[in-house]
């Protein structure tokens, strides 16, 4: 074996134990800081008991998930029931793997990245669908079938707008779009208005179809509390339930990820100052809180209207810009 | 069974909400036949919290009745005390001091603020935001704390005897009262901001769950329902009882019949009880808060009447019955939310599970005001 081989080994050791770390530490504080900030915007203190701060929250919550029993209804088809947490929770864990978050720090730079991220973000849905038909529940089974729908309506505006940011870019290459960015805000995709003057509704719709394939209220369909009980959640118990969170909330993590690459311009400064991790860091977490503040600023949306958003605006919107684009392209 | 009804078997499933369902709000199923997210039949199962009140009622003597009262439709407790005494008072002829009955309506009304508060509430989280019921119960905090300040409890009240009430308020109280006046008015343009003009729950609400004016007389629906449907049926204009009629309020009345008309019913309402406590607090008269000589043994001659008051809910009526004893003959108690409930049958047939269940919020049902 060369030197170089282990080298590359070791690379890749360290950064799979450095994803799933970065994964579950996200995943463990984003409930913390959801939970914070719920409580702010409804006069609240949130968790105080747990730590400084309720800082150990997150903790307590994972030994409380892991204690409880892992239940096995009588009519529930096991081996699925069973893969469907472990299924969920891999497919975002992989997609961090062509995240870069800085100019050096990818695991994994290759040319296909955008597409290998959407290739996977599908997988985690399909699995929701599954654990929901698996669970042999009149509510689960609703959710399941709305799950389909949804994510049919919400993949097609994201892919359309994210074509249409390929066409701007010339590049599937996550590192090469954050490249072309650098040197101040003005150089960001998301105000790229040389390109595409409709860019800032692209990033809007870009976000609200991250919000619907994350499932995160207003359109939290596959859950529905009020309506499905826990929808396809309702028969999981223990950790099998807590991994759908820990999916959800790395979701939404390689979500924000990615709409800071290809629109907030990656780890480059908004000044052109020092680029690097933090600025990563700094803006994937303000869109995260965004995504916190709409959960709860908003009453969940129907599930017509959520389709009619999806069909009769959203789409439209997403395939007037692709066509906007390649006018632009093909002009300038 | 004809063909259509079992084409229609085959394709339906039965889908249980209840009675441990996030949208109950308590111990109601109800039984669905849907068809795929659409809903067939809908069929309400009542009767889980029910502890015999009206039996209760005839088997011991009027005043240890009155605890029950405040117990049947328990977010509103005040109205229920405000119908069983002036049933009884009626029957055995006492006349209630007028410092009574105004803090009758002072109290009453306050009690109406505060469960329209947790109904916004409750609905709200019914179609999935959560935030707006934490400022509510806010609200209905201090609304809470007035009340507790004279009747020494802060859910299930019994503070009407039969002839007056059983503590007078004090310079504390209405104080209190006057300043929570203001300050709940300078929160309605927050709520107005926040969920009346929130677009999600316009889309909601406008054009949901319709419940025509025939429907709703058909059903007896009273309240909040019958008037967002454009009928101005309210029993404190109506039927004018204790002060109502020297005081001035408007009842809101709305004509869309679905459910953002018996948001803004509510709503209004809120605006109305603010300006009744406020008239209330002004026109106090001195004096005192019990009628004299009312026998600790109460017993009416014989005779019936029918007394009823304008609840949170609707129309919450008493029938008693005297046969010149200690305890009543016959109570018939006559609860707003199992009128309002019965709608839901035939209305929901045909909508989709999502508006059903915002239609079903929209009745706000206090499940033990239906099992009694």
């Amino acid at each position: 074996m060369t030197e170089g081989m282990v080298m590359n080994l070791v690379r890749l050791l360290l950064y799979l134990v450095g994803m799933i770390g970065f994964a579950a530490f996200n995943a463990a504080y984003l409930t913390l800081l959801e939970r914070k900030q719920a409580s702010w915007m409804q006069l609240r203190r949130g968790p105080t008991e747990v730590g400084p701060w309720g800082l150990l929250q997150p903790v307590a919550d994972g030994v409380k998930l892991m204690s409880k029993q892992l239940l096995l209804p009588r009519d529930v088809d096991v081996p699925l029931f069973l893969l469907g947490p472990i299924m969920v929770v891999v497919p975002p864990i992989l997609c961090l793997v062509t995240i870069p978050f800085s100019e050096t720090l990818v695991a994994r730079n290759f040319n296909l990245g955008l597409l290998m991220i959407f290739a996977f973000g599908a997988i985690s849905t399909f699995v929701l669908m599954l654990a929901g038909l698996a669970s042999a529940n009149k509510f689960s089974s609703i959710a399941a079938a709305r799950i389909v729908a949804q994510n049919i309506a919400y993949e097609i505006p994201l892919l359309v707008i994210v074509l249409s940011l390929v066409m701007s870019t010339h590049s599937f290459n996550l590192h090469t779009i954050v490249d072309q960015q650098a040197g101040g805000f003005w150089h960001w995709n998301l105000l790229r208005l040389g390109t595409n003057p409709l860019m800032p509704v692209a990033f809007l719709i870009y976000f609200i179809c991250l919000l619907a394939e994350s499932n995160r209220a207003p359109f939290d369909m596959v859950e529905a509390e009020s309506e499905l009980v826990a929808g396809v959640f309702t028969e999981y118990s223990g950790m099998g339930f807590g991994l759908f969170f820990i999916a959800e909330y790395v979701n939404i993590v390689v979500g924000c990820c990615l709409a800071t690459i290809l629109f907030l311009g990656g780890w480059h400064c908004p000044f052109g100052l020092l680029p690097g991790l933090h600025w990563f860091l700094i803006k994937m977490y303000a869109l995260c809180v965004m995504v916190v503040w709409v959960r709860w600023s908003f009453p969940r949306t129907q599930f017509y209207g959520l389709l009619n958003l999806s069909w009769k605006i959203l789409i439209p919107l997403a395939l007037a810009n692709l066509l906007l684009t390649a006018v632009m392209l093909k002009l300038f | 069974m004809s063909s259509d009804a079992q084409a229609i078997h085959h394709e339906s499933f039965v889908l249980n909400v209840g009675p441990q369902h996030p949208a109950t709000h308590g111990v109601l199923r109800i039984k669905l036949t849907m068809d795929g997210e659409y809903i067939v039949d809908a069929e309400p199962v009542i009767g889980y919290g029910h502890r015999m009140h009206e039996k209760m009622g005839e088997n011991r003597s009027y005043a240890k009745f009155l605890p029950n009262t405040g117990r049947m439709d328990y977010v509103a407790a005040l109205f229920n005390g405000h119908g069983y005494v002036g049933a009884v008072e009626r029957l055995a002829g006492l006349v209630v001091p007028e410092r009574a009955e105004y803090i009758r309506v002072i109290t009453c009304e306050l009690n109406r603020i505060a469960s329209h508060l947790l109904w916004v509430g409750a609905f709200l989280v019914d179609l999935g935001g959560f935030t707006p019921l934490l400022y509510c119960f806010d609200d209905r905090e201090h609304i809470l704390d007035l009340i507790e300040s004279v009747t020494g409890s802060r859910l299930t009240f019994c503070y009407f005897r039969f002839g007056g009430v059983c503590n007078d308020v004090d310079d504390n109280f209405i104080v209190g009262a006057r300043d929570f006046v203001a300050s709940m008015r300078s929160r309605m343009p927050m709520y107005d901001a926040f969920v009346s003009k929130n677009i999600i729950f316009r889309k909601r609400c406008e054009g949901i769950g319709i419940l025509s004016a025939d429907d709703c007389r058909k059903y007896g629906a009273t309240g909040p329902v019958i008037r967002g449907s454009g009928v101005a049926y309210d029993v404190r204009k109506m039927e004018p009882y204790s002060v109502y009629s020297q005081l001035d309020f408007n009842v809101p009345v709305y004509t869309e019949c679905d459910c953002m008309a018996r948001y803004r019913v509510r709503i209004d309402e809120i605006v109305e009880s603010l300006r009744i406590v406020e008239q209330a607090l002004g026109k106090l008269p001195a004096g005192p808060v019990m009628a004299d000589k009312v026998p600790r043994a109460l017993k009416p001659p014989k005779g019936d009447c029918y007394f009823n008051v304008e609840s949170a809910r609707g129309s919450f009526g008493v029938r008693a019955f005297s046969d010149g004893s200690e305890n009543a003959y016959r109570l018939k108690l006559r609860s707003p939310c199992f009128s309002n409930l019965s709608l839901f049958q035939e209305c929901s047939r045909g909508m989709l599970l999502t508006d059903a269940l915002a239609l079903l919020g929209s009745l706000d049902l206090v499940i033990p005001d239906i099992d009694r």
